[in-house]
């Protein structure tokens, strides 16, 4: 990566939140250069597991001190589509 | 007699240690982790709950259990198995096998609830009730028709997604109505566990379908994608008319609609489609939402908050192991 950058990730959790971040994802956020460009994060996940739904997004946000922006779920809808797309419109605004 | 026989092909023992698919060992890990007894969940705690519903709302909520017992026995013992035929490495194979167990633990546990809350003589009749609703079995035939061995490995897929992603849901809403009225809160425990088991099945099944669809021609991809929005509607179909049956006496079927349409759209998301129903008519009562996620932050977009909503920190020790920054 060479501009700052969110990451829209999927979520792998267990019933206990366990797991919730891919090992890709891990591997690609334990280079510092990475991490250093991360601005924030968009999970998706199931609401199937409750408190745990897209929890990928919390944990990253924790890990990495970056705000953690939305969360949909699965492949998202019209609606979440045009969130995320004003939402960083404004984001990207607001770092500038 | 001899050992060694050309005509039988090499019995191959399962080795964890050479994957073809790593979703496989992935999925593995996650239902092993996952698992769980009826036992766990004290049931016994709903009693004084139970008797405070009126009698029709018990028959109701016995009959709803008993339907979701059905689907769950068809899961376990056509459903997963038909499947393991189509498995394309052995892994699958052993993935399924949990996946059949899991929903024999899940028709058990409805029979848990039922010892624990209802007479017998109310539960034989809510059996006898299941066998002659003819929404649920027409819906069940539905579904046992794809299963058949001669049925596409993909159908197969379609309908087992259909009845793990979709069907449940018209008896799911229920517990979760009822809990969100502080009512059988144990019970819905024990079907939000079901729920988070269901999510897994749902998703890699359809994983698998997808792998699969992605070997056919363009023109055979259509043919798949078709009997999976026409399934759909046949089940959307009996699954309007058995909800209507359930629940227009408590004037919850708009409710339960709304539930059911969101949830459609979800199983076609497993497969890898669009979702089917405008989002208008998926709005779910946020009461139900809120049951299916307790003690969860339900401000899920941030964007629209000032910088001091947005979700930093809470603490993560859990996963401390795999970040070595």
């Amino acid at each position: 990566m060479t501009e700052p950058f969110v990451l829209i990730t999927p979520t792998y959790a267990d019933g206990e939140g366990r797991g919730a971040v891919h090992k890709q994802v891990i591997v690609f956020l334990n280079d510092v250069a990475n991490r250093n460009l991360l601005r924030g994060v968009i999970a998706s996940g199931n609401r199937n597991f409750g408190a745990f739904f897209a929890h990928a997004g919390t944990i990253i946000a924790a890990k990495c001190d970056c705000p953690c922006l939305y969360k949909f779920e699965l492949a998202g809808t019209e609606t979440d589509i045009a969130r995320v797309r004003q939402g960083l419109d404004l984001f990207w605004k607001q770092q500038s | 007699m001899t050992l060694h026989s050309a005509v039988h092909p090499v019995a191959k023992a399962v080795n964890w240690n050479r994957l073809q698919d790593d979703k496989d060992l992935e999925i593995w890990n996650r239902l092993t982790s996952n698992f769980w007894l009826p036992e766990k969940v004290p049931l016994s705690n709903d009693v004084q709950s139970w008797a405070s519903l009126t009698p029709e709302e018990q028959q109701l909520t016995i009959r709803v259990f008993t339907g979701l017992t059905l689907l769950d026995t068809i899961q376990n013992t056509v459903g997963a198995p038909a499947l393991m035929a189509d498995a394309v490495t052995p892994h699958e194979e052993a993935v399924l096998t949990n996946i059949a167990f899991m929903e024999a633990v899940h028709a058990r546990s409805y029979s848990s609830v039922f010892s624990t809350l209802c007479r017998t003589a109310e539960v034989d009749d809510a059996f006898r009730w299941s066998e002659e609703n003819e929404f649920l079995q027409a819906k069940s035939r539905l579904i046992l028709e794809e299963y058949n061995a001669t049925s596409n490995p993909l159908k197969k897929k379609i309908a087992s997604v259909f009845l793990e992603s979709f069907l449940f849901y018209s008896g799911f809403y229920l517990p979760m109505h009822w809990s969100s009225r502080a009512k059988l809160t144990n019970t819905a425990d024990l079907i939000r566990l079901i729920i988070r088991d269901e999510a897994v099945h749902g998703y890699y099944i359809g994983y698998k379908f997808q792998r699969g669809l992605e070997l056919l021609s363009e023109t055979e991809r259509t043919e798949i994608k078709d009997f999976a929005f026409a399934l759909l509607f046949d089940l959307y179909d009996l699954e309007t008319r058995y909800t209507e049956d359930l629940y227009d006496p408590l004037g919850l079927t708009e409710d339960v609609k709304h539930f059911l349409h969101y949830n459609a759209n979800k199983a076609l998301q497993n497969l890898g489609f669009e979702g089917l129903f405008p989002e208008a008519i998926c709005q779910v009562n946020p009461a139900i939402m809120a049951s299916l996620s307790p003690n969860a932050d339900e401000n899920h977009d941030f964007f629209s908050g000032s910088g001091s909503s947005y979700v930093i920190g809470k603490a993560v020790a859990t996963e401390d192991e795999d970040w070595d920054f």
